[in-house]
C-alpha cells in the first residue's frame, strides 16, 4: 500500500496561535435522509457517536459526525479505517436512498491552538465567530479568504480547520500569513 | 451588502458567502417549444425596480439554492424560503405587501 501523507507532512508554525497540519485524517462523506432512523443507527455502529444537531459536530476522540448540510455528514475517524467504514455504511444502510464516500485523500486538515483562535479565523472569514454566535462544537462552513472551508471549535482555543487538500497550500499560506501578524481585537 | 438567511442550514450569510442565480420561477421551455417561448426562458427577464424573487445559492457553506425577496432599489430583503417552492409561501408575500402596499404581486 501507498504511503499515505497530509499535504503539507505535519508542518507547524507558531505566531499569535499555533497552526499545525493536522497529518492524515479518516473522512467520509455519507448523503441521505438525516431523519431516517436507520441513517442515525449506522453512524453510531460506525463511528460510535450521536448524529449531530444542525450545524453541530458531535465528537469522540478521533472520531466525529459532523453536520454539513441538511442531507450530508462529515464522518471523521483514524485513516486506516476510513476504507472499512465505507463498506460497513454501505451495508447498514443497503436498501436505503443514500451516498457514501472516502473523501480522506480529497481533503486537509489543519488544527489551530491558542487565545486568538477565534480572532484569526475572523481576519479570513465572513461568518460572525464571537463567543456568543460560535459555540464550541459548532461547526461552521464558511469561506477563509477565498476558499470554502470549514471549522469547529474543540475547546475555547483549539479550532480544526477542514478544505480541499488542493487548497492546503494556500490555505496554510494564509493561515501563516495571519498568524504572523498581531492580535486584531475583534471579539 | 446583502446579508441573508439560509432557510436550510440557518446561517445569516453574507453576499461574499453565496451566489445568485438570478430571477426565480422561470418556467422552463425546452426542446419542442415554440421559439418565442425557448427565447423568452433563455433571455427575457422582469429586471424591476422594487420587489424582485431571486434564487441564490449557500456556495460557501451548505451548498443549497434557495429563493429570496430583495427590493432592488434599496436592497432591502423581504424573506427567503426554500427551493421546493414554487410560488412564494403566504407569509413572505405578506411581508411584501406590509412594506410595498403598491406591489402588483406574484404573476405565474
Amino acid at each position: 500500500m501507498s504511503n499515505a501523507v497530509s499535504v503539507l507532512g505535519g508542518a507547524g508554525f507558531s505566531g499569535i496561535i499555533r497552526v499545525v497540519d493536522a497529518g492524515v485524517t479518516g473522512m467520509i462523506t455519507l448523503r441521505g435522509d438525516l431523519a431516517c432512523p436507520k441513517i442515525a443507527g449506522a453512524v453510531k455502529a460506525t463511528v460510535g457517536v450521536n448524529l449531530p444537531q444542525a450545524r453541530n459536530i458531535t465528537q469522540n476522540g478521533h472520531n466525529g459526525a459532523g453536520w454539513m448540510s441538511s442531507d450530508e455528514l462529515l464522518l471523521t475517524c483514524p485513516y486506516e479505517e476510513a476504507c472499512t467504514k465505507v463498506e460497513k455504511l454501505e451495508e447498514a444502510l443497503k436498501g436505503e436512498y443514500f451516498l457514501v464516500a472516502d473523501v480522506s485523500d480529497a481533503r486537509a486538515r489543519f488544527t489551530l491552538t491558542g487565545a486568538a483562535v477565534r480572532e484569526v479565523l475572523a481576519k479570513g472569514s465572513p461568518a460572525d465567530l464571537s463567543p456568543g454566535a460560535w459555540p464550541v462544537g459548532e461547526l461552521r462552513r464558511t469561506r477563509l479568504g477565498q476558499v470554502a472551508v470549514a471549522f469547529w471549535l474543540r475547546d475555547d482555543i483549539t479550532a480544526e480547520l477542514v478544505c480541499f487538500r488542493s487548497l492546503g497550500k494556500f490555505v496554510w499560506d494564509w493561515l501563516n500569513v495571519t498568524a504572523g501578524d498581531d492580535v486584531p481585537g475583534y471579539f | 451588502m446583502l446579508i441573508l438567511r439560509c432557510p436550510y442550514c440557518g446561517i445569516c450569510a453574507d453576499e461574499t458567502e453565496l451566489t445568485p442565480g438570478g430571477e426565480a420561477h422561470l418556467t422552463r421551455f425546452g426542446p419542442g417549444s415554440t421559439d418565442e417561448d425557448f427565447e423568452a426562458y433563455l433571455f427575457l427577464r422582469q429586471n424591476p425596480k422594487g420587489v424582485h424573487i431571486e434564487r441564490w445559492c449557500h456556495t460557501c457553506g451548505c451548498g443549497k439554492w434557495f429563493h429570496a425577496v430583495r427590493c432592488t432599489a434599496t436592497l432591502e430583503i423581504f424573506g427567503t424560503y426554500s427551493a421546493q417552492n414554487l410560488r412564494p409561501p403566504p407569509d413572505i408575500i405578506e411581508a411584501i405587501k406590509i412594506r410595498r402596499p403598491d406591489w402588483g404581486g406574484f404573476h405565474k
